[in-house]
């Protein structure tokens, strides 16, 4: 298990490492400099530009100033943003939290719908199946922008029952502002966690030892509970995993449907705005996450299944 | 007359019912976006404000948007850039994934192992992101969106090519073959992707759908397709037509969206030869639907936003 965690947290800092530079790297190559962004239009002086080139550290070599920055985000100094001056940090730690707070809401809706309409499914052969799989199909095809556009119409326009864009105050106010995005987001990962749950449960179903426990006469709760459920929750894990780091990327779009101010609709207003340190900070920040929900998932996969405590085995 | 009939029954066979009628709605979705100058009913950009969000009538069928442009004009016009944008983005990952992916089948070892590796680090970066970060730097258009998806969908098609190429690498025929003294380039190319072109077409048409959401995506963002341009992500984001309640103008685009990827995964699945969703209700042996869980499993879920 040990050897597990350690393996497993390699991999994730070389990753991490790895993406930093490429992140790093790719935005040194972008055209136009980057003090461009303050000055806008006006043409400066070679003076100022130089001064402004200085105190951005833009007159050092590559390597140097990736050294810079990596030292600083490892202090918690992300940088200062070049459109609003503030520290990157403040502007992305005031988005954190509701950027949180809305993958938890989602990743909640899914676990517990899409756990439910899979097990209806797989223990429900027939009709139930056909209808469940049939919604599947469908929902696992609907991009979460157009999930937005029908919620916003449906609920928020017609019915008004939710605000159609950003927060309210307090976190009453912040959860009901979060309850369509929470929902739109949703609908993708329901159908596919239902799919992979109803694979799982009925692949279980079909083996020698849940029929010998049921010819054995054990009830059918303890034989679902302990010899199918439980063997089938390795897949249903993994696809949580997924799910949690698709639903990070997928709040970039999301966020900005519905003007939510985290860390998805900061990515974009900086990419517009060429407002590179905080595409950068933000960038790896989402990097991290998606790196992060992918190795837990692998290391409570192995809790949850004995047979691949070995190091490497679920590599 | 009877060639036609005959390949009329193989599609029949390989698609089932439920194929054969996405394919058709394909092939519909298709023809209107090639011969659209010749079927859009307007011109898809002519605005006329004494039309603005005007309702379905015989002048406008499916009505007008905000300043008056023919709804089912922008419609059959944006299914050229809705649909050249993810060919793009399939064709440029197969023509890298697909010789990446016989070259780590057929020699294996470290070769594989390296291959493996850089495909784990472009898996670690959702696609999405990627092409947001690319974005930052060039600007938004298609090309840049287009560049980054093809990259990010490289390891998605190479990984399914690389399995289904390892499996034909250990027939025996290819032992017979290699014997025989053939090279590996005409071994590789003219029999094993000859034998598994199913796979391969299958997997291009769901990745085709999957580029395509997330293309769509990114125009909703305003980071691909620019406005004026008709296209289906782009006439998603019309906000100011939605808070307005006008929504057939935002919901027929994204019913359009969500048709055309159900559709293309349903042809991809029949053509790769998964099973229709009925087929667990027979008794099978327990090895088999191990491996259909194994096949079940990778729609790949990072590349869907």
């Amino acid at each position: 298990m040990t050897r597990l965690l350690l393996h497993r947290l390699g991999g994730l800092l070389t990753t991490l490492f790895l993406s930093s530079v490429v992140i790093f790297g790719s935005l040194y190559l972008a055209p136009g400099s980057p003090e461009n962004v303050i000055f806008g239009s006006r043409t400066p002086s070679a003076a100022a530009r130089a001064a402004v080139r200085h105190r951005l550290h833009l007159d050092q070599p590559l390597p140097v100033r990736y050294w810079d920055w990596l030292t600083g985000v490892l202090h918690g100094d992300l940088g200062t943003s070049m459109v609003t001056g503030q520290p990157v940090a403040d502007r992305v730690g005031s988005g954190l939290g509701t950027t949180l707070l809305l993958v938890l809401m989602t990743m909640v809706l899914v676990v517990l719908i899409g756990l439910a309409m899979g097990l209806t499914a797989a223990l429900l052969p027939g009709r139930v199946d056909g209808a469940v799989n049939a919604a599947t199909s469908v929902s696992v095809t609907v991009p979460s922008f157009v999930a937005s556009a029908l919620l916003i119409s449906l609920f928020a326009v017609k019915l008004g029952w939710f605000p159609a864009s950003g927060l309210g105050q307090g976190f009453g106010g912040k959860v009901d502002g979060l309850v369509l995005p929470a929902v739109a987001l949703a609908i993708l990962s329901c159908g596919f966690l239902a799919r992979v749950t109803r694979n799982a449960v009925r692949d279980q179903l079909e083996r020698e030892h849940v029929q010998t426990a049921l010819v054995r006469g054990l009830p059918r709760r303890t034989v679902l509970r302990s010899h199918v459920l439980r063997n089938a929750l390795p897949p249903i894990v993994t696809a949580v995993g997924l799910l949690t780091a698709g639903t990070f990327a997928s709040t970039l779009v999301v966020e900005s449907a519905f003007a939510v101010p985290g860390i998805g609709q900061l990515t974009i207003q900086s990419v517009a705005q060429k407002d590179f340190p905080v595409v950068q900070a933000v960038a790896l920040l989402l990097v991290a996450a998606f790196v992060v929900c992918n190795a837990a998932s692998d290391l409570i996969q192995a809790v949850v299944d004995p047979r691949l405590r070995e190091a490497g085995s679920t590599s | 007359m009877n060639r036609t009939k005959k390949l009329w029954q193989r599609a029949n066979t390989t698609l089932g019912r439920s194929g054969m009628l996405a394919g058709g709605f394909l092939l519909v979705v298709l023809l209107a976006a090639v011969l659209a100058p010749l079927v859009a009913p307007a011109d898809p950009n002519q605005s006329s404000l004494l039309d603005s969000y005007a309702g379905p009538s015989g002048a406008h069928l499916l009505g007008a948007d905000g300043i008056g442009r023919d709804l089912l004009s922008r419609l059959i016009f944006g299914a050229r850039t809705s649909l050249l944008g993810p060919a793009l983005v399939v064709g440029v990952s197969l023509l890298l994934g697909i010789p990446l992916a016989l070259l780590a089948s057929w020699y294996g070892g470290w070769v594989d192992g390296v291959i493996a590796r850089v495909f784990d680090l472009v898996y670690a970066l959702p696609g999405l992101l990627l092409a947001v970060l690319t974005v930052a730097l060039f600007g938004p258009g298609l090309t840049p969106a287009v560049v980054a998806l093809s990259i990010a969908y490289i390891p998605f098609l190479a990984r399914i090519v690389r399995a289904a190429a390892r499996q034909q690498r250990v027939s025996p025929y290819v032992d017979a073959l290699a014997v025989q003294g053939f090279g590996v380039l005409r071994i590789t190319v003219r029999h094993i992707l000859r034998n598994i072109v199913p796979v391969v077409v299958g997997q291009a048409a769901i990745a085709f759908g999957y580029a395509l959401l997330d293309l769509a995506s990114l125009s909703y963002l305003g980071l691909a397709v620019q406005a004026p341009t008709p296209d289906w992500g782009v006439m998603v984001s019309d906000s100011d037509a939605l808070l307005k309640g006008y929504w057939l103008q935002v919901l027929a685009p994204g019913v359009l969206i969500v048709l055309t990827v159900l559709a293309l995964t349903v042809v991809g699945a029949r053509i790769s030869g998964e099973k229709p969703p009925g087929y667990l209700r027979r008794r099978r042996p327990a090895g088999a639907a191990l491996k259909d869980r194994a096949e079940n499993d990778r729609t790949p879920v990072g590349a869907a936003a």
